[in-house]
């Protein structure tokens, strides 16, 4: 990875402008701005159309010969299935209020990452082929053709979107830019043009169940040394049900929680909070995978990926599904599981919580819970006892994730919880948060380190925001219930904030959670000692030697 | 910009010329007839068009907390549940401009420059408002014209907008207030870099459309005022189908009839559709409900997916080694 150039530098070098319209500025691809493309073998095992090696940076992309007219089609078609898109293409009136609320454009100054003009790309495809105006006027209304460049053009900067949706908010007609760059990436796939990040992902999800691809007994292993952990901090071990049938509950979470640091933290809270509470629950090794990066590639993808989750829950006879802290999973739960695969196998039930009676009307039909709505329900019963003060040494504050946040409406759970289990919780300015919350800059698949420069880009409207109240709060944590943002919030505040740490939800939950029997905690889940704790025992020696 | 300004000069010359040399029934009777047509006809295919592609999806942009448990309090009108949420989601953002309200504006400050602040910026809601619901008065206003006798409402109308009792004809504020709104609408398209980048003849066309048809509209009142006797005569006829001679009526009058005939033309195939766009816009007109309520996609695909019978017999051997149940055990998966 290249060295990053300073925060100051970074915003410093942003271009101004260019004099030149942009229906005549050509992509740049300069390696460091681009994802690396998706393999070969890959897009055969998935059977993806088209696929072919190739590399961004060269001129000659591969496509197939009769892409013109494969993509004209692949629109068209797409057209007449979605009526956003044509709603989106005709009725956008370039008011521009959506142009500075794109954090890609916040980061990179590129006029062709306002929202607007981001659609625009699209828009003036459409034009041409679809609108009486734009087959008599062309180009001084803004039509234009299709050639190899504007396919290009449209990679760079549907890979230069996060599908956040903050710009739908803020638009008077609703138009959401998250739509719009789905299906250009789907327009792309049909021609053989996606990025390794995902697919190879989406492979391992497909095949595995996991996105790294780990085999189901590494990723028992895992999850068993996870809680060892548990014991070495708590001397409780806590059980990990795997495959089992009948469970009341089947739980599933992203997978990155068991493998990356720091997400495997809150894999381990969620295992204390379930043995806390006695949970008849089980994960499945089949279905292990709650994130989504289907979603990222086409609606058809997003459903075969999903599918897992109610065919597992039936073969097991599960009740219900809890779904673990994630952001686009919950996108693809909330608005599109049931339509993709339900309805929810017949098993299966309105999910009731065993230990305090509420019925999740909210989920009746999914009948998928999120486990924030769960815990902040136990809490809200007084079912688990805390000790917020085992968080005093952290001052955190909560990072809204875009999928929850705009396509699901979760914003008051995890607050509750967090206000539970931490004594200093602080809110970072109040256009940054809830739903006007900023995307962590890398989310639909662009976590990955080749455009690590084009990420801190993209991150520096939450960075930002993150310094702001570290600065003036001596903030020195963020929560936030998204694995991907897990994933990515660390080197974003290591860049914009450094010294603070990132953190899911349920590891705070289960470092203030006192459980039955466990041991005098020292240490956190992180096992890194606990502040306070070694002059308090020296403290009480000395009590007892007088 | 000055293309589309010189368009609707050439426009408005065009009739002005026209009808001072006899051709006053083309611009003020054919022309107003046919652009009505084409943009009622013109809208309906439009909202047609838009009508015949399904909603495959529930993809409401969720704006505020959810309906969730009994103590979390939900944005019942920001995050709708319900048919009623919605309904009221929708006025909100039709009458009231919702989403325009909660613009901001970001700026760069800092020693450094490295800090972002994010203003409120309520600018172009309240010209947006403005222009929107002086352009409705404007045009019930107008009813005195087309009716007879005159609606008591309108009557009321104009009291109101003359209230200030400048000058003589009275100064309607809307005429004014709907100019004032119209160049700051325009001015933001040439002074604010972001916007005049991505603004096309599309944009600034219909602008310069509405302030000629302003202009026009305010010379007829103030200026070279109109027969006013004589044109509602002539409306009428137009309006009961059977036009009388123009015969007399200032060709300005026909300059701005055409104007906005040219409007009505361009209307349904152009942006301005949006008038008809935003009740279909899917990221608002939708509950956020679709865990409670299953939604249907129409064009769903069948499933097809790597199931756990083909995991497992992909997997078995190693499953079996940690222990992990099986639906058949590795000796008798052969069989």
């Amino acid at each position: 990875m290249a060295k990053l150039p300073a925060p100051q530098d970074l915003l410093a070098s942003r271009p101004p402008f260019q004099g030149e319209h942009w229906l005549d500025i050509k992509p740049d691809f300069v390696p460091g701005g681009f994802c690396y493309p998706a393999k070969k073998e890959t897009m055969e095992l998935l059977h993806m159309p088209n696929p072919h090696e190739w590399d961004p940076a060269a001129d000659d992309w591969g496509l197939p010969e009769n892409w013109e007219q494969t993509i004209c089609d692949a629109f068209a078609e797409r057209l007449e299935k979605h009526r956003s898109l044509k709603l989106f293409m005709d009725i956008c009136v370039r008011c521009g209020a959506c142009a500075d609320k794109c954090h890609f454009f916040l980061g990179t100054n590129d006029p062709k990452n306002m929202p607007v003009l981001r659609a625009e790309l699209l828009r003036s495809l459409y034009r041409r082929d679809h609108t009486m105006l734009g087959k008599l006027l062309g180009k001084t209304i803004g039509a234009r053709g299709w050639d190899k460049n504007v396919v290009k053009e449209l990679f760079c900067y549907a890979y230069q979107c996060t599908e956040c949706r903050r710009c739908s908010l803020f638009c008077p007609y609703g138009i959401d830019t998250a739509e719009i760059t789905m299906i250009v990436r789907e327009l792309l796939h049909e021609v053989g043009l996606g990025t390794h990040w995902i697919m190879d992902p989406v492979k391992n999800c497909s095949f595995t169940g996991n996105h790294l691809g780990i085999q189901p007994h590494s990723f028992v292993e895992i999850v068993e040394m996870l809680a060892d952990d548990c014991e070495t901090v708590t001397g409780i071990r806590p059980k990990t049900p795997f495959n089992q049938k009948n469970a009341e509950i089947l739980f599933i979470t992203p997978s990155g929680d068991v493998f990356a640091d720091p997400g495997i933290y809150t894999f381990m809270g969620y295992l204390m909070l379930f043995h806390e509470l006695d949970l008849d629950y089980t994960f499945s090794t089949y279905a292990s995978e709650g994130g989504n990066f289907g979603s990222f590639t086409s609606f058809n993808m997003a459903k075969k990926l999903n599918a897992k989750m109610y065919a597992e829950a039936e073969r097991l006879n599960a009740k219900w599904i809890l779904g673990g802290e994630c952001g686009h999973m919950w996108r693809v739960i909330n608005q599109y599981m049931d339509t993709y695969n339900g309805p929810a196998p017949a098993n299966m039930i309105l999910p009731v919580s065993p230990i305090t009676g509420t019925t999740f009307t909210n989920a009746s039909s999914t009948k998928m819970v999120h486990i924030a709505e769960f815990t902040a329900d136990l809490i809200h019963h007084n079912k688990l006892n805390f000790d917020p003060g085992r968080n005093d040494h952290i001052i955190t504050t909560f990072h809204d994730s875009c999928n929850p946040a705009r396509g699901l409406g979760l914003l008051d759970e995890p607050r509750y919880v967090l206000n539970a289990v931490c004594n200093n919780f602080v809110e970072m300015p109040e256009n940054t948060i809830r739903e006007q919350t900023f995307c962590c800059g890398a989310g639909s698949g662009l976590n990955t380190e080749e455009i690590m420069e084009l990420r801190m880009r993209a991150g520096m409207p939450r960075g930002n925001a993150l310094r702001y109240v570290q600065q003036k709060f001596g903030v020195n944590h963020m929560a936030c219930v998204c694995a991907i943002d897990r994933a990515t919030l660390p080197p974003l505040a290591n860049y914009w904030a450094p010294g603070v740490t990132v953190s899911g939800l349920h590891e705070l939950v289960a470092n203030a959670l006192v459980m039955k029997g466990e041991q005098k905690r020292t240490m956190d889940l992180r096992q890194e000692d606990l502040p306070g704790v070694e002059e308090d025992e020296s403290a009480a020696q000395e009590g007892e030697g007088e | 910009m000055f293309l589309s300004l010189l368009l609707v000069l050439l426009i408005g010359a065009v009739a002005w010329a026209g009808s001072a040399v006899g051709f006053a029934s083309l611009f003020g009777v054919a022309l107003p007839y046919l652009a009505l047509a084409v943009f009622i006809v013109g809208m309906v295919c439009r909202m047609a068009y838009w009508a015949k592609s399904p909603v495959p999806f529930c993809i409401p942009t969720t704006g505020g907390q959810e309906q969730s448990l009994d103590f979390i309090k939900q944005a019942k009108f920001d995050c709708p549940n319900t048919r009623i949420g919605v309904f009221v989601r929708m006025f909100l953002e039709i009458f009231l401009f919702r989403s325009l309200f909660r613009n901001t504006q970001a700026d760069l400050v800092g020693n450094n420059g490295t800090g972002t602040v994010y203003y409120s910026s309520k600018w172009l809601w309240c010209f947006a408002l403005v222009f929107h619901y002086c352009f409705l008065l404007v045009f019930l206003r107008h009813f005195r014209f087309f009716t007879e006798p005159v609606p008591f409402w309108t009557t009321c109308l104009e009291t109101l907008d003359g209230v200030m009792q400048i000058g003589a004809p009275r100064f309607f504020m809307t005429g004014g207030i709907l100019l004032a709104a119209l160049l700051f609408l325009l001015g933001r398209r040439v002074f604010n870099e972001q916007l005049r980048y991505i603004s096309l003849v599309n944009d600034y066309f219909p602008l310069w459309l509405l302030v000629g048809i302003v202009c026009t509209g305010v010379c007829l009142r103030y200026f070279d005022k109109a027969e006013i006797a004589m044109v509602k005569i002539f409306i009428m006829g137009i309006t009961h189908f059977s036009p009388v001679s123009p015969d007399g009526i200032t060709p300005l009058f026909f300059a701005h009839v055409t104007l906005v005939s040219a409007l009505l033309l361009y209307f349904p195939f152009s942006k301005l559709a949006h008038m008809g766009g935003i009740f279909f816009s899917p990221t608002r007109n939708m509950a956020n409900n679709s865990r409670r309520v299953r939604h249907i996609n129409p064009w769903n695909p069948p499933k097809q997916y790597f199931t756990y019978a083909e995991y497992e017999d992909t997997y078995r051997d190693v499953m079996a080694e940690v222990g992990l149940p099986l639906e058949k055990e590795p000796d008798r998966a052969a069989e």
